[in-house]
């Protein structure tokens, strides 16, 4: 099983390669980046094009666009309120960005470069720790920002919920503040554990196709049954991918609705 | 003990993590199933809340996988 597992390459689809040729070399330009200008592109041609036609009967696009627009819209509003149509472009930004990581990262695409393998595949740029913590730092920086600029020093009562007995202080602070700086840690290893996760079990999954394939005829057909799983798992991973990017932005509201309200 | 096999059997320790999330999910998705059965007009509301606990929960899963990961592969 051991030396099984050495064979099986799970982590070096992760690895982050220079892209567009020597000019792309020469500044560090990875993959991975390629793929955020992509993935923000593509946003930003699905919304010039859909809101473009202004037709009273949308199209296809516009109708997606103006679904994607309200989707996001009635979130903040029902999570954090009426103020939360003040931070709309943000929830809506950082919505379409993970939610763009998350589903390019599942198309079997091999456009801009190619890696070691000889075949590669489009990269998930949310599979990675440095990006998903850096979006929940800003975001807890920014509901940080909010609160103490709505409530001044008022926000520290936050740590200490009204009603509960003075003797528990010592206790309740502590167990709050923890929570409170927990809270990046959590959002950002959720969605990058999620992303892993799933692409190491494609990969886990393929490998078996080789390996039984590798076999003989009688393996060859066997070969069917990982194969079939892969295909579930695509599907899973569609929602997977389609559910983090909802977490992710719905959590954020949950925050920004704690920073305006305090409880 | 070789150091393979202690990682084995460590990835595989890693994971009894899983048997908690199993009961959290199951009692997330029972308590969902009994509330849509008991006032269906409120299922969209409370589908989003069993779609966010499933997700909550699911994490704790997926960082346990994480280290099981980490000690197999690294």
């Amino acid at each position: 099983m051991a030396a099984e597992a050495h064979t099986i390459d799970a982590l070096g689809q992760f690895k982050l390669e220079t892209a567009l040729g020597p000019l792309g070399a020469s500044v560090n330009f990875t993959q991975a980046n390629l793929w955020m200008v992509i993935g923000g592109l593509l946003v930003l041609t699905m919304l010039y094009l859909g809101a473009r036609p202004r037709a009273v009967v949308p199209g296809r696009l516009q109708a997606l666009a103006e679904m994607s627009y309200d989707f996001v819209h009635s979130m903040c509003v029902d999570q954090i309120g009426e103020e939360g149509k003040r931070f709309f472009p943000f929830i809506f930004t950082l919505f379409f960005f993970v939610l763009m990581g998350n589903l390019l990262g599942l198309l079997p695409l091999n456009f801009f470069y190619t890696d070691h393998f000889g075949v590669g595949l489009a990269f998930t740029y949310t599979s990675h720790i440095a990006v998903t913590f850096s979006l929940a730092a800003l975001v807890i920086v920014l509901v940080t920002i909010v609160a103490l600029r709505i409530h001044g020093l008022h926000f520290f009562t936050y740590f200490f919920p009204a009603g509960a007995p003075k003797l528990l202080a010592p206790l309740i602070i502590p167990v709050e503040i923890i929570s409170y700086l927990s809270r990046p840690v959590s959002l950002s290893i959720r969605l990058f554990a999620n992303m892993v996760a799933g692409h190491v079990m494609f990969e886990v999954f393929a490998s078996f196709i080789v390996m039984m394939a590798a076999a003989g005829t009688i393996g060859t057909v066997a070969a069917v049954g990982p194969l079939a799983v892969n295909v579930a798992l695509m599907g899973f991973e569609l929602l997977v991918a389609f559910l983090q990017a909802y977490v992710f932005a719905i959590l954020t509201c949950i925050y920004l609705h704690d920073a305006v309200h305090l409880h | 003990m070789d150091v393979a096999a202690a990682k084995a059997l460590g990835a595989g320790i890693a994971v009894i993590a899983l048997a908690g999330v199993g009961i959290g999910i199951g009692n997330i998705f029972s308590a969902l199933v009994t509330s849509v059965a008991r006032n269906p007009s409120a299922r969209d509301q409370v589908f989003g809340l069993g779609i966010l606990g499933f997700a909550l929960t699911e994490a704790v899963a997926l960082f346990a996988l994480l280290i099981a990961f980490l000690i197999l592969f690294t």
